[in-house]
């Protein structure tokens, strides 16, 4: 067994108070000790965006980060995305709505990375959500229908009051 | 995957991390994580001990310093992004820094973690070289200056001693107005650049250049300043034949060969991209201001 230590963060506004292994990765962290499975791992080594979640408002590959390193920290994963249990976030609901999903393996690290990206630039280009998502691969939809959502979410996202977003964030 | 067990140590001073990486053995330091992790993960680093520099104090700023910048060792790439400072006073790693990984890796890489990784086809050594940067470190003696000349020690290495911590590193500006261009190549916006090329200039009033910059990356085990271009440059009119034949004089480059592309492959890139960069810094030229 190797060394541990204590750590205290937030993750999806729950406070947890956790004795980790210092090697763990945040990733296995959410997913093994917390049993958040909605953070996927697909290269587990910062290539494929899969495992992206919001450190303190910002994306960060969850597999190139220790989880005794999150100390106190507020973390938010793809559970944590949605406002209540019925209902999606407009970024989830314009995926829905354009394809922008089929297998979901890549789905919540595109939904974390595109959330943050929209919170800093509210109406992107096409090729500015190109370039955002650069960092996420999926080797489903060619793509075409994420770029569709993301531009869509955007407008839906301009039309409702910016404190109705999730927690968390904050623009350079 | 999952790193090796390993003792993890975060110091909150620098005195303490070299310390710590003084007397012990098999120890690595961590920064933003962005290459060590993969490391790690993959094995390919099996520390005994792990240094974490994330809760150290006073590492982490971006300041006017004399005639140009310094930036600390641990300031995220994101904020270098984003700097006004940076944008002003060094627009040519302004216009690098998107290019350095992704959106994700820039909120955690940091600046001196991308120079004590040294990887060749990094942007930030890159932009380094072009502006002759100085790197301070300090190590169980006390602090001393590199000069990005002397930093190079081979692919991946530096001349940093083992027991030695990145403190920061300062950028002189150029003059107000000068041109500046980077241009590269990669396979996926973000990826290691497969070549690029980092190009600065001034001029004088008769639109001879006066001082001139071209630095390739991901061509050699380090990035290379294009001494023969850079004399080729000076003195010269600014037009398409000059730029295009100081571009020529990097065909002949001994290149790097692997996965991603052969040596001729790059060569190609290196006079291309030349060509590019500095035909976009001297369009960039501000005439009215010296530049």
């Amino acid at each position: 067994m190797g060394e541990k230590r204590t750590v205290s963060l937030v993750v999806n506004g729950t406070a947890y108070e956790e004795s980790v292994e210092t090697r763990l990765t945040l990733a296995d962290f959410l997913r093994h000790q917390l049993g958040l499975t909605g953070t996927h791992l697909g290269c587990e080594h910062g290539v494929c965006g899969a495992c992206t979640v919001l450190v303190d408002g910002l994306s960060v590959r969850a597999c190139l980060m220790l989880a005794v390193q999150a100390g106190g920290a507020d973390i938010t994963t793809v559970e944590g995305i949605a406002p209540s249990k019925d209902r999606l976030h407009p970024l989830q609901e314009a995926f829905r709505d354009n394809h922008g999903l089929q297998c979901g393996f890549c789905t919540p690290g595109m939904l974390t990375t595109l959330l943050e990206f929209l919170r800093n630039n509210p109406s992107p280009s096409e090729g500015e959500v190109r370039e955002a998502i650069s960092g996420n691969l999926c080797r489903c939809t060619g793509y075409q229908g994420i770029i569709d959502a993301a531009l869509d979410a955007a407008e839906r996202l301009r039309g409702q009051d910016a404190t109705a977003r999730p927690h968390g964030g904050e623009s350079p | 995957m999952k790193p090796p067990p390993f003792t993890y140590h975060d110091p909150a001073t620098v005195t303490e991390a070299i310390g710590l990486l003084a007397s012990l053995d098999n120890a690595k330091l961590l920064a933003g994580g962005q290459s060590l992790m993969p490391m790690l993960n993959m094995r390919y680093a099996q520390p005994d001990h792990v240094i974490d520099l994330n809760r150290v104090e006073g590492l982490s700023a971006i300041r006017e310093a004399g005639d140009g910048l310094e930036i600390g060792a641990m300031t995220r790439q994101r904020e270098v992004e984003f700097s006004d400072d940076v944008e002003r006073l060094c627009p040519l790693l302004h216009e690098a820094m998107p290019l350095v990984g992704h959106r994700q890796t820039r909120n955690r890489g940091t600046f001196g973690g991308s120079l004590a990784h040294f990887d060749s086809s990094a942007e930030i050594p890159t932009v380094c070289a072009a502006l002759d940067a100085i790197v301070r470190v300090q190590g169980p003696g006390g602090a001393r200056d590199i000069a990005f000349k002397d930093f190079a020690a081979g692919y991946l290495s530096t001349s940093m001693g083992l027991d030695e911590v990145l403190l920061s590193v300062q950028l002189p500006a150029w003059g107000a107005g000068h041109g500046f261009g980077f241009e590269e190549f990669a396979r996926r916006h973000g990826d290691f650049a497969i070549v690029s090329a980092a190009a600065l200039l001034e001029a004088g009033p008769d639109g001879r250049i006066t001082r001139a910059s071209l630095t390739l990356g991901g061509i050699g085990s380090a990035p290379l300043r294009m001494a023969p271009a850079e004399a080729a440059l000076v003195g010269a009119p600014g037009s398409a034949e000059t730029f295009a034949a100081a571009a020529e004089t990097c065909r002949g480059i001994d290149a790097l060969e692997d996965i991603h592309a052969p040596a001729v492959y790059r060569q190609h890139l290196a006079v291309v991209l030349s060509r590019r960069a500095l035909e976009k810094a001297w369009s960039r030229m501000d005439a009215d201001k010296g530049g």
